[in-house]
């Protein structure tokens, strides 16, 4: 098992090198220069020198690979060159926001998925199945921010339940800041739940399927306690990757949805730093993204090794 | 006792009225783009000077509503005969929020950082002339231009030349300290910045307590937090299409005035065929402004033949001289020997102005045989390959900053325009105090560009805001870029 850690945690390190590799190529060839953005079309040539001296912007592309990457190692993620305040407090105050966002819409898909799922798998062709399977398709279907709109202009402006968008601080009260999260968080879960539910159906049928409930129901439970006791705990294994590749979606891929609520969140902080070309701010928060994702995908191989003996030699 | 009671009731009911009756004092603010800092002198970007220009930092001079220069932090300003040295009076009593006293000092440190040369200052162009600063006392301070200057006033009125502190410069970008009606007080990062009333304001104190900036990026999301409520004023409002619907609800008013943004067809002269004046002068008449108009800007917006204000008295309507006229166009083009049209390249950067009138030029320049490849650019891109790297054929931006005829006098300018009869007419403008003369001068200058079909003039950007109907006191017109509160407040 030590070995087996060991082997991964090697791979997870080579994985994040080349990750940050890529990322700041990627970002170096991208064109526009940040001193030039910020002091706009009259600015003197000499005056852009000046700034891109101050920025560090003159230094040689190696050498800021290198600072970048030894200051991340420190925690130190540079300074914004737009904001010019530190990319990790401006990291953290966005993650504030993100990470309850994931999680709230997390705990709504499933909350929505798992009922829906088993009640599916257990009605298997009946009128709840059919009902439950059309609407699945449907969540699918809608684009997330389109739905996010509807919401909006019923919740917010005909009904006025929640605010239109904006995220008040945690500091100004955790009602406040649920009640803007709640429509963003119900617009990211929609199409994650229905995703979620017909994993879960089909996951619960083919163990439904399977021999050892045969034998359960033979032994005498009833089709609800095999259900309980053997079929769901079995399916279960496929719909906790899903959700933890949904966990990954979600902290990174809200950007759109963000953009509608205009909440202050991972995915707008890169989209500004894409356009005001922050390259380091996007640089840094990429990489934080790869490095959570690199990690979820870790403790899960790791979860399932332990679970597991067969997957070790892998 | 039932008289007690009733006593009590009726006098928490009054109270209850009263306390709804009384006028909100606090408003929230639309915009489009979060400033990246607040320091109005470290960068070129409008979200920064339409957060604090006027509510949190002020300058020697300062821009009304109409565009007119007023004394600021100067009461009163001498000039001398040869045009030279001007004399500023302070006003006295006046301090920063920070409760130091403001003085001569601070306006010699704010005014020399600003054209020091390690200045990062976007508009460094607006101290060329000034020679010295020299502190004469407490609350006077001498200015002496190398040459005399007659912009000087209006340049000190811009944004990027507020006064600040040597103690607290080095706070501007994040919690700037300033000598205006609002103080700052918080900024939420990606959401909102909020400014309180300062007490201590040595003019007419604001009228409201508190303004919160609210930046909301997306159209149709600045429409829900308007319609919710959410927002009480969007000044520059992202969306032209939902106007009408603004305007038909009585909760809110539409609140169009003009802004110092010429929007024009771009023309590199110094690529071919644009080198040729009548290709220019082709292109020029293949455009149907209101039809650019009507289609882009949902027909706000007033059709321009220079590059100059519409609403400036020095104004001249030369729009005639480039009317729509294709018959003409295609004559022209068989002139220069096109007689078979051309292709070029029409650059567009992200706003709708440029995007949407683009596809409508480009649908009209094809009626005369000219085939305009348009490609779509971001900013950064646009920078670097139209406004830098100067690749490109036609391209569309709106030229916002006032007063910026100037920029046709310089040949190194994207759009590569080279005149010596207009660069020496600049000079001489530079150089002359005489507002009389001066408006001659700008006349003649918006005379030659338009007669040289320097580039295509298309029309002078509106500025159209939504606002509660409740709410007084707003700029109409922008002439520079700023959401001076002072006068804003609630009616009852």
């Amino acid at each position: 098992m030590i070995r087996f850690i060991a082997r991964r945690v090697v791979s997870l390190a080579l994985t994040l090198v080349v990750a940050s590799a890529i990322i700041f190529l990627a970002l170096e060839v991208v064109p526009g220069d940040p001193a030039s953005i910020m002091l706009g079309v009259n600015a003197q040539p000499d005056t852009i020198a000046a700034l891109k001296e101050e920025l560090g912007l003159n230094v040689s592309r190696p050498a800021r690979y290198f600072n970048w990457v030894a200051g991340m190692l420190h925690g130190d993620f540079g300074i914004s060159y737009t904001y010019r305040t530190p990319v990790r407090d401006m990291i953290a105050d966005r993650i504030l926001i993100s990470l309850p966002l994931a999680v709230y819409a997390l705990l709504l898909s499933t909350a929505i998925a798992f009922p829906a799922g088993i009640l599916a798998a257990t009605r298997r062709g009946a009128v709840a199945d059919v009902s439950i399977m059309g609407s699945t398709q449907l969540g699918i279907a809608i684009p997330n921010f389109w739905f996010a709109i509807i919401l909006v202009a019923v919740f917010a402006i005909k009904l006025q339940w929640f605010p239109a968008g904006g995220f008040p601080g945690w500091q100004d009260g955790f009602i406040g800041g649920i009640k803007a999260l709640t429509l963003p968080a119900v617009a990211l879960a929609l199409p994650q739940a229905s995703i979620l539910a017909r994993v879960m159906r089909s996951s619960l049928l083919d163990t439904l399927g399977e021999d050892y409930i045969r034998t359960a129901r033979a032994k005498g439970l009833t089709t609800r306690q095999s259900l309980w006791r053997h079929a769901l705990r079995n399916a279960l294994i496929p719909v906790l990757t899903i959700i933890g590749l949904q966990f990954s979606f979600l902290l990174a891929g809200a950007i759109i949805v963000e953009n509608v609520f205009y909440l202050p969140g991972l995915g707008r902080l890169i989209f500004q730093g894409i356009t005001q070309r922050d390259l380091i701010v996007v640089e840094s928060v990429v990489m934080l993204l790869v490095f959570a994702v690199v990690m979820v995908t870790f403790i899960v191989d790791v979860a399932y090794a332990a679970v597991d003996p067969r997957l070790r030699k892998r | 006792m039932f008289r007690r009671i009733c006593s009590i009731v009726a006098f928490a009911a009054t109270f209850a009225v009263s306390a709804v009756q009384a006028a909100q004092t606090d408003i929230t603010i639309g915009m489009q783009l979060e400033p990246p800092n607040l320091d109005p002198t470290a960068g070129a970007a409008a979200a920064i000077d339409e957060v604090v220009y006027a509510n949190v930092f002020e300058g020697l001079t300062r821009f009304a509503s109409d565009g007119s220069v007023k004394p600021a932090l100067a009461e009163s300003w001498e000039i001398s005969d040869d045009g030279l040295t001007y004399t500023f009076k302070l006003r006295s009593g006046v301090s920063f929020h920070d409760g130091s006293e403001f003085n001569a000092e601070d306006v010699k440190f704010s005014l020399d950082r600003s054209r020091d040369e390690n200045s990062t200052n976007a508009q460094k162009q607006l101290f060329e002339s000034i020679e010295t600063i020299e502190v004469a006392g407490p609350h006077t301070v001498v200015i002496t231009l190398s040459a005399p200057n007659g912009a000087l006033l209006f340049n000190l009125a811009w944004g990027d030349a507020i006064i600040v502190s040597p103690d607290t410069f080095d706070l501007a970008k994040t919690e700037p300290v300033g000598t205006g009606p609002f103080k700052f007080s918080r900024w939420v990062q990606g959401d909102r910045i909020e400014l309180e009333k300062n007490p201590q304001y040595w003019g007419t104190p604001a009228r409201l307590d508190k303004v919160t900036f609210k930046f909301i990026s997306e159209p149709t999301a600045a429409f829900a937090a308007l319609m919710a409520g959410d927002v009480d004023a969007f000044p520059v409002y992202p969306a032209p299409e939902n106007l009408a619907q603004f305007e038909a609800d009585p909760r809110f008013k539409v609140v169009v005035g003009s802004t110092e943004g010429e929007t024009i067809l771009s023309t590199n002269n110094k690529q071919p065929p644009f080198d040729n004046k009548l290709v220019r002068q082709a292109v020029a008449h293949a455009i149907n402004r209101q039809e650019i108009i009507d289609g882009a800007m949902f027909g706000y917006g007033t059709p321009i033949g220079t590059h100059f204000a519409p609403h400036h008295p020095a104004y001249k309507d030369l729009t005639d001289d480039s009317a729509y006229d294709v018959e003409k166009a295609k004559a022209l083009l068989e002139e220069a020997g096109f007689e078979d049209g051309f292709e070029t390249t029409l650059k567009l950067p992200p706003p709708s102005y440029a995007r949407r009138g683009g596809e409508i030029i480009a649908a009209q320049l094809r009626q005369v045989g000219i085939n305009a490849q348009i490609s779509n650019l971001e900013w950064a891109q646009w920078l670097e390959q139209v406004f830098k790297g100067k690749d490109f054929g036609l391209t569309i931006v709106s030229h916002t900053e006032p007063m910026d005829i100037g920029i046709y006098a310089n040949p190194d300018y994207y759009f590569q325009y080279d005149n010596k009869d207009l660069q020496d007419l600049i000079a001489a403008l530079t150089l002359e105090p005489d507002d009389g003369k001066r408006t001659d001068l700008l006349q003649q200058a918006q005379q030659i560009i338009s007669a040289d079909y320097v580039n295509g003039y298309l029309f002078q950007l509106a500025k159209t805001g939504v606002a509660n109907a409740k709410i007084t006191g707003l700029w109409e017109n922008s002439p520079t870029q700023a959401n001076d509160m002072t006068e804003v407040y609630w009616e009852e």
